[in-house]
């Protein structure tokens, strides 16, 4: 089954909503792909018992002329197609343009005990509560670098659950000059004051970062790296996030070049969003770590773009470069303390999928000789967290990706659904 | 700049499995070894392929070469890094065409000494109860294998260098020059060179003709105890050797993680690693129609690799026709993983100039210079 849109969009976030729209205002067909099952990206995911901030509700609802197509993850990639995974099917989905919207991840980074039941991601910790899994009454500590630390410490109280402190490994100083430079973003300076406001008498301390991880079966207690010596914390839950890296494994498989300049590579784009292959634009996250407003005005110009209406998309370039400077300025003050790198020990698991240890690794220089001798990142997760924590912690660049974006079934991959019509097995 | 040159008795260019089964052999003997390889141990065809074991009957001298080569696997049964799993073959036969077929190719077996049974239909679905209905047996041979490639190669390159081979990791052989090799790095070794390049034998050996023949494998999550034998159609031998050029045989593998590698596919003139979506629907299709199971089963990562392929499918095993001390072994299309021990052995007495134990002249690179 192949199914042609003028447009498709991949990733339902903020930039792909925005895209999405854009696109559909003249009257193409637009497809918009998200593999949740609710639209809203990171930022805006779905919460089973908060209601969706305003203007998240204005972007969902608002969209018109947008087939939304959630639950449909693009697995594969051809010239000008997606192979395209649904709970019971497989699509074919060919485009005349695309925008890929495919936002970011968290990073993690291997600590001892960092593998325990109970230790998550922040925003990992952030989209579980808003699933609906119960932290009510859970002693949490919310650990790690960057601004999403604070929004998921909101989240996590407005869920009921006791946030015990924030550790920002950032120092006081670098997050006090981020905090008065973010006064060129007004909008966000507004944003963070609220955060602030709301999540007052909840510690948040800087130059802080955990060094270990301690329980048997589960975390029952965190060590605490503190400019004043280490603390001990006892807790429930450890909630650790170092930061953001782009989702470019899509964009990769159809062969758009990626600016590896940094440690964690993006999607490359012209000013006009135009990535290296024709008629493939991408925006958001996955294009750089820079937030809700970019992800929103490139989503409206590559939408444009994807559309062939270059004057309009051309009218948001100042805006967007505007936002953008903001990605220097949470790089520059949220850099990732060095004593971070050295905290996994040889026996510290680095690969979860394969059980692959630090100590296995040594002396490999690229991802692909480690991985044929050891496994290291030929799990499930295809590598996308040890990839990204040993290029962090200096080891080597993450390999290249490798089809299916996601595990896929087998049917999937062979233009089938799961279960043929005449279905073979009785139950 | 190189005042004078290393000197080794035996120069082993390429460390996929076939050149590392070499290097092993000779620093076993006590030459001195160097060991030449631009990429990762085991990096070429050696990391793309399925590590299957396997005895293939159609050709004698092949079937020759992997029953000697099958003993000498015998002795990595128990080395953890080659993951020796000895899941035995399972030939499965459609109709009674194709097991009345499966009874020759016993006997041609059961002559050169592997142990082959047929099975009938209610044995099979004892043996593999995911198979479709309807088969009508087929052919057990219970002591193949499967390894870990890779890392056998790995592993073999670190042994030679513990008995004091040198590896000249990252660097090219750029040339062969008289008395030796020059690499890409202008250093210039000097001693007898033994070349192992795989499909890129024509950069170095430009009269010894070669083609990759390109395959694409799927590797699924795990599922242990889903399917317990490598798993083959009996078919397999005309889609796999037939000159057609592109072709899918149902060609299915368990892991010893429980993870199911599923093959396999064969085209000559594609010469790009991409995946391609429809030989991987052909092959996945092919292999749905003997396991209707595994169209639920999840996918983690599809890979392709490049079979080094001679004109006659036979490997060059043997002096390079008109050289001095320069030596080939390369060309053993997909079977290399198995044959390589035996291929190995074999060098070695010729280069010593002892009687082999198998007869060498089916694979002499000569027959190409007639
Ligand atoms: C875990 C997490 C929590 C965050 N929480 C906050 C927060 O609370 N506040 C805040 O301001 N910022 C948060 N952020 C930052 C957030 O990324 C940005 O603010 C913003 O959401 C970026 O928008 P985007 O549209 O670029 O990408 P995203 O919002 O990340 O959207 C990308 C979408 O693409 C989809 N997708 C990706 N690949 C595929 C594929 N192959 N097939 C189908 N769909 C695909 C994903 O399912 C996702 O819905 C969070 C980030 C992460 C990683
Ligand atoms: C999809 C697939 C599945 C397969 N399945 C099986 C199986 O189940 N069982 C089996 O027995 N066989 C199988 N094979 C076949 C097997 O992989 C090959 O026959 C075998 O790996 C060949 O080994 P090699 O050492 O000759 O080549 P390679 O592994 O390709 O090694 C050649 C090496 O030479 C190096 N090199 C190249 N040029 C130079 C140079 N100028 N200087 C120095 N070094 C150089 C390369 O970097 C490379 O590492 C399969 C092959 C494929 C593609």
């Amino acid at each position: 089954m192949r199914e042609h849109y003028d447009v498709l969009v991949v990733g339902a976030g903020p930039a792909g909503l925005a895209a999405a729209q854009a696109a559909a205002s003249r009257g193409a067909r637009v497809g918009l792909l998200d593999a949740q099952p609710r639209a809203g990206g990171q930022v805006w995911r779905h919460d089973v018992r908060l209601p969706a901030p305003r203007a998240a509700r204005r972007a969902i609802d608002k969209l018109q002329g947008v087939e939304v197509l959630v639950r449909h993850s693009v697995v594969a990639a051809e010239p000008t197609a997606l192979r395209v995974e649904t709970p019971q099917d497989s699509r074919l989905l060919s485009f005349g343009a695309l925008v890929l919207a495919t936002g970011a991840r968290e990073l993690l980074l291997p600590f001892p005990g960092w593998t325990l039941p109970g230790v998550t991601g922040a925003g990992g910790l952030q989209a579980l509560a808003k699933q609906g899994w119960p932290v009510a009454g859970k002693r949490v500590v919310i650990a790690g670098s960057g601004p999403l630390l604070l929004a998921a410490a909101d989240t996590l109280r407005k869920h009921g659950a006791q946030v015990l402190g924030i550790f920002e490994q950032a120092s006081a100083d670098a997050v006090r000059s981020f905090a008065w430079q973010l006064r060129q973003w007004p909008a966000r300076a507004w944003q963070a004051a609220g955060l602030r406001l709301r999540l007052a008498g909840v510690p948040y301390r800087f130059g802080s970062f955990v060094r270990e991880a301690v329980g048997d079966d589960a975390v029952r207690g965190v060590e605490i790296e503190t400019p004043r010596g280490v603390q001990h914390v006892e807790c429930d839950l450890l909630a650790a996030g170092y930061g953001l890296v782009p989702n470019t494994e899509l964009a990769s498989l159809l062969g758009c070049a990626l600016d590896d300049a940094d440690t964690h590579p993006r999607v490359q784009v012209d000013s006009l969003l135009r990535t290296s292959v024709a008629n493939v634009h991408a925006a958001g996250e996955s294009c750089g770590i820079g937030g809700l407003a970019v992800a929103r005005i490139e989503g409206a110009m590559a939408g444009l773009m994807a559309i062939g209406d270059t004057a309009a998309a051309s009218a948001w370039m100042p805006q967007r470069d505007r936002e953008r400077r903001f990605d220097a300025l949470l790089a520059r003050h949220f850099t990732l303390d060095p004593r971070l790198r050295t905290l996994a020990d040889d026996q510290t698991p680095v690969c979860r999928c394969e059980d692959v240890r630090l100590g296995a690794l040594a002396g490999f220089g690229d991802a692909r000789a480690a991985k044929l001798a050891t496994r290291c990142g030929m799990g499930a997760c295809q590598g996308r967290i040890c990839g990204a924590a040993l290029a962090e912690l200096g080891r080597f660049p993450r390999g290249a990706a490798r089809p299916p974006v996601f595990p896929a079934r087998l049917a999937t991959l062979a233009g089938l659904a799961t279960l043929p019509s005449d279905a073979y097995r009785g139950s | 700049m190189n005042g004078t040159a290393a000197t080794f008795d035996l120069i082993v260019v390429g460390a996929g499995i076939v050149g590392a089964s070499c290097a092993d052999a000779a620093s076993a003997e006590g030459m001195r070894v160097a060991i030449v390889e631009p990429g990762p141990i085991g990096g070429g065809a050696t990391a793309a392929a399925m590590g299957h074991l396997v005895a293939m009957d159609d050709d004698p001298a092949e079937l020759a070469l992997a029953h000697y080569s099958l003993r000498l696997w015998e002795a990595f049964v128990d080395l953890k890094e080659a993951e020796f799993s000895r899941c035995g073959t399972l030939w499965v036969a459609r109709n009674d065409n194709e097991l009345a077929a499966a009874g020759q190719r016993i006997a041609r077996l059961g002559a050169a000494g592997i142990d082959a049974r047929l099975v009938d239909a209610a044995a099979l679905y004892e043996l593999e109860p995911e198979l479709v209905p309807g088969l009508a047996g087929g052919m057990l041979v219970p002591r193949e294998a499967v390894v870990y490639p890779p890392r056998v190669a790995n592993h073999l390159v670190q042994r030679a260098q513990s008995r004091g081979a040198r590896l000249y990791a990252g660097r090219r052989a750029q040339s062969l020059q008289r008395g030796g090799v020059l690499l890409d790095d202008g250093t210039r070794l000097s001693g007898p060179v033994l070349v192992a390049t795989g499909c890129a034998l024509p950069a170095l050996l430009p009269m010894l003709p070669m083609r990759a023949r390109k395959g694409h494998l799927v590797i699924t999550d795990r599922y242990p105890g889903l399917i317990r034998h490598q798993l083959l159609e009996l078919g397999y031998a005309d889609s796999a050797h037939g000159d057609a050029d592109s072709s899918v045989a149902f060609n299915v593998q368990p892991r010893p993680t429980g993870q199911i590698l599923i093959g396999s596919s064969r085209e000559f003139h594609a010469n790009d690693a991409g995946v391609s979506p429809s030989m991987v629907q052909r092959m996945l299709e092919r292999s749905f129609t003997f396991v209707p199971r595994l169209r639920e089963l999840q996918a983690l990562r599809i890979w392709t690799g490049f079979r080094p392929t001679t004109p006659d499918g036979r490997p060059y095993l043997g002096a390079v026709p008109g050289a001095v001390d320069q030596w080939v072994a390369a060309g053993h299309e997909g079977l290399g993983v198995t044959t390589a021990p035996g291929s190995a052995k074999l060098m070695l007495d010729l280069i010593q100039g002892r009687r082999a134990a198998i007869d060498p002249a089916p694979y002499s690179p000569q027959r190409m210079a007639a």
